[in-house]
């Protein structure tokens, strides 16, 4: 069960300093987990609040942004519509084109999703980006997976698709030995693993950041007190700034995951790569 | 001890980021689909016909812009050929009254100059007629006075020069102082009538 190393040993230091209240205990993997809110026993955790809650307000949102529409919007129906709006003609209209309007509900739905999970990490009392959790990048990404090779194998054929992805015409017949299994392994195998892994240690390292700055700060004005309490100033303030930087982040991110996502399917239905 | 027993607990839940919680998944995949299945349903739609609405409103008052324009550019077109028309007319007026003007003049100076040659017409055959009628009543007394004249010559002897001359004069003194006779009826005729 257990894994001997330094890591353990040093992990074990830290605990016993921790508790005796005198070292600084750095944040880790450890502050991504939680236990289950309502007690032993039951599943729901921390995270999945966050989720459940993410979409009742999507939802919820988009529900009142729709319920009066009107050619001319009011402000809700305006930042629905500009939202919806930028998924459909500023991602999928410049990628996929005309025949991607069947997936900007999927495409939409996704940067909502992504974006509010990860914008979730910098709101007061949840204060946890739900996408560090990998389950959450790793189930979309297995969702666009399916979809880009879905799409491509139903436009080319089974056959045609992997033609395609892997024997892209115009170039000399060595070079195929080398890139038809490069293509297939980034097209199958690499494409999932790096959107999963993009988004989730983004948010991940983000939120560590913010912990350390903030236990940092609460570190220095609560244990060491005294002229280090006024240093916490400096802590604290770059909370702040990295907070903003993280909101930036957290939206750059659910635009990257979509875009790549929208150049996945854009890809697969193109008829020569 | 405890602290231990707590830090080996700690140690043995090290967790791995890298590893996916399949509750977490579950939960996750479910809210992502119901999500989906909601805003598919219930929000974009409104979205799309929305926008479609408005695209077509937009076109529509385009449309009807252009309409609108085609037609005052069609009655600016009418008016300016109104305009162009009654300026026309109101030229071709003023060249009929002018023409219409000269032609009274034309036909008023015809027609007094008719007036004028009639009455100068009048007045010749006038004086025509009284001199006519003058030369009938002289060429009647001529005859006579010739007549006369005759008589008396071929009554006396024609010897000699002076005596011939004689009745020639003595002819014409008689003839003027007849004359004068004749001639005087007629104004004291008019004298007559004014006393």
């Amino acid at each position: 069960m257990r894994r001997a190393g330094i890591g353990d040993a040093l992990h074990l230091v830290n605990v016993a300093q921790a508790a005796e209240g005198e070292e600084f205990h750095a944040p880790g993997p450890g502050d991504f987990e939680f236990p289950p809110l309502f007690g032993e026993g039951t599943f729901f955790t921390k995270p999945m609040l966050v989720i459940v809650l993410g979409s009742l307000l999507i939802a919820g949102l988009f529900y009142l942004a729709s319920r009066r529409a009107s050619l001319v919007p009011a402000k809700m129906q305006f930042v629905g519509e500009s939202v919806y709006g930028f998924v459909r003609n500023g991602i999928v209209g410049d990628t996929i084109g005309h025949d991607g309007r069947k997936f900007v509900p999927y495409l939409t739905t996704l940067f909502c999703f992504i974006a509010v999970l990860n914008l979730s990490g910098i709101i007061p009392v949840l204060q946890l980006p739900a996408t560090s959790k990998i389950a959450i990048p790793l189930f979309l990404a297995l969702i666009s997976w399916v979809v880009f090779n879905y799409v491509g194998i139903r436009r080319h054929g089974f056959l045609g698709y992997f033609k395609n992805m892997m024997f892209p015409p115009g170039l000399p017949k060595p070079i195929y030995l080398l890139l038809a299994p490069l293509e297939l392994f980034s097209t199958v195998i690499i494409r999932p693993i790096t959107l999963t892994l993009r988004l989730t240690l983004n948010m991940f390292a983000g939120h560590l950041v913010l912990l350390l700055t903030v236990l940092g700060g609460e570190y220095l004005l609560v244990e060491k007190g005294g002229l280090l309490a006024v240093a916490s100033v400096i802590p604290f303030a770059f909370s702040i700034i990295l907070t903003f930087f993280e909101a930036f982040v957290q939206v750059l991110q659910a635009y990257v995951f979509v875009l790549l996502t929208a150049l996945y399917i854009a890809g697969a239905l193109a008829e020569e790569h | 001890m405890t602290h231990q027993i707590a830090a080996l607990l700690a140690v043995e839940e090290e967790p791995n980021p890298l590893l996916p919680h399949m509750s977490e998944l579950i939960v996750g995949a479910i809210a992502f689909a119901l999500l989906l299945f909601f805003l598919q349903r219930m929000v974009f739609p409104v979205f799309e016909k929305t926008f479609a609405e408005r695209r077509d409103a937009i076109e529509g008052g385009m449309e009807r812009a252009k309409e609108a324009e085609e037609e005052a550019k069609q009655t600016l077109a009418q008016y300016r050929e109104q305009l162009a028309e009654a300026r026309h007319e109101a030229a071709r007026l003023r060249e009929d009254a002018r023409e219409q003007g000269a032609q009274i003049i034309a036909e008023m100076r015809e027609q007094a100059q008719a007036e004028s040659r009639r009455i100068t017409d009048q007045a010749h055959q006038q004086i025509e007629a009284d001199r006519v009628r003058a030369l009938t009543q002289l060429r009647g007394e001529v005859g006579t006075l010739a007549t006369d004249l005759a008589g008396r010559i071929v009554g006396e002897s024609l010897e000699d020069e002076a005596r011939q001359r004689r009745v020639v004069d003595r002819f014409l003194d008689e003839l003027e102082s007849r004359a004068d006779s004749d001639a005087t009826p007629v104004p004291d005729g008019s004298a007559a009538t004014r006393t």
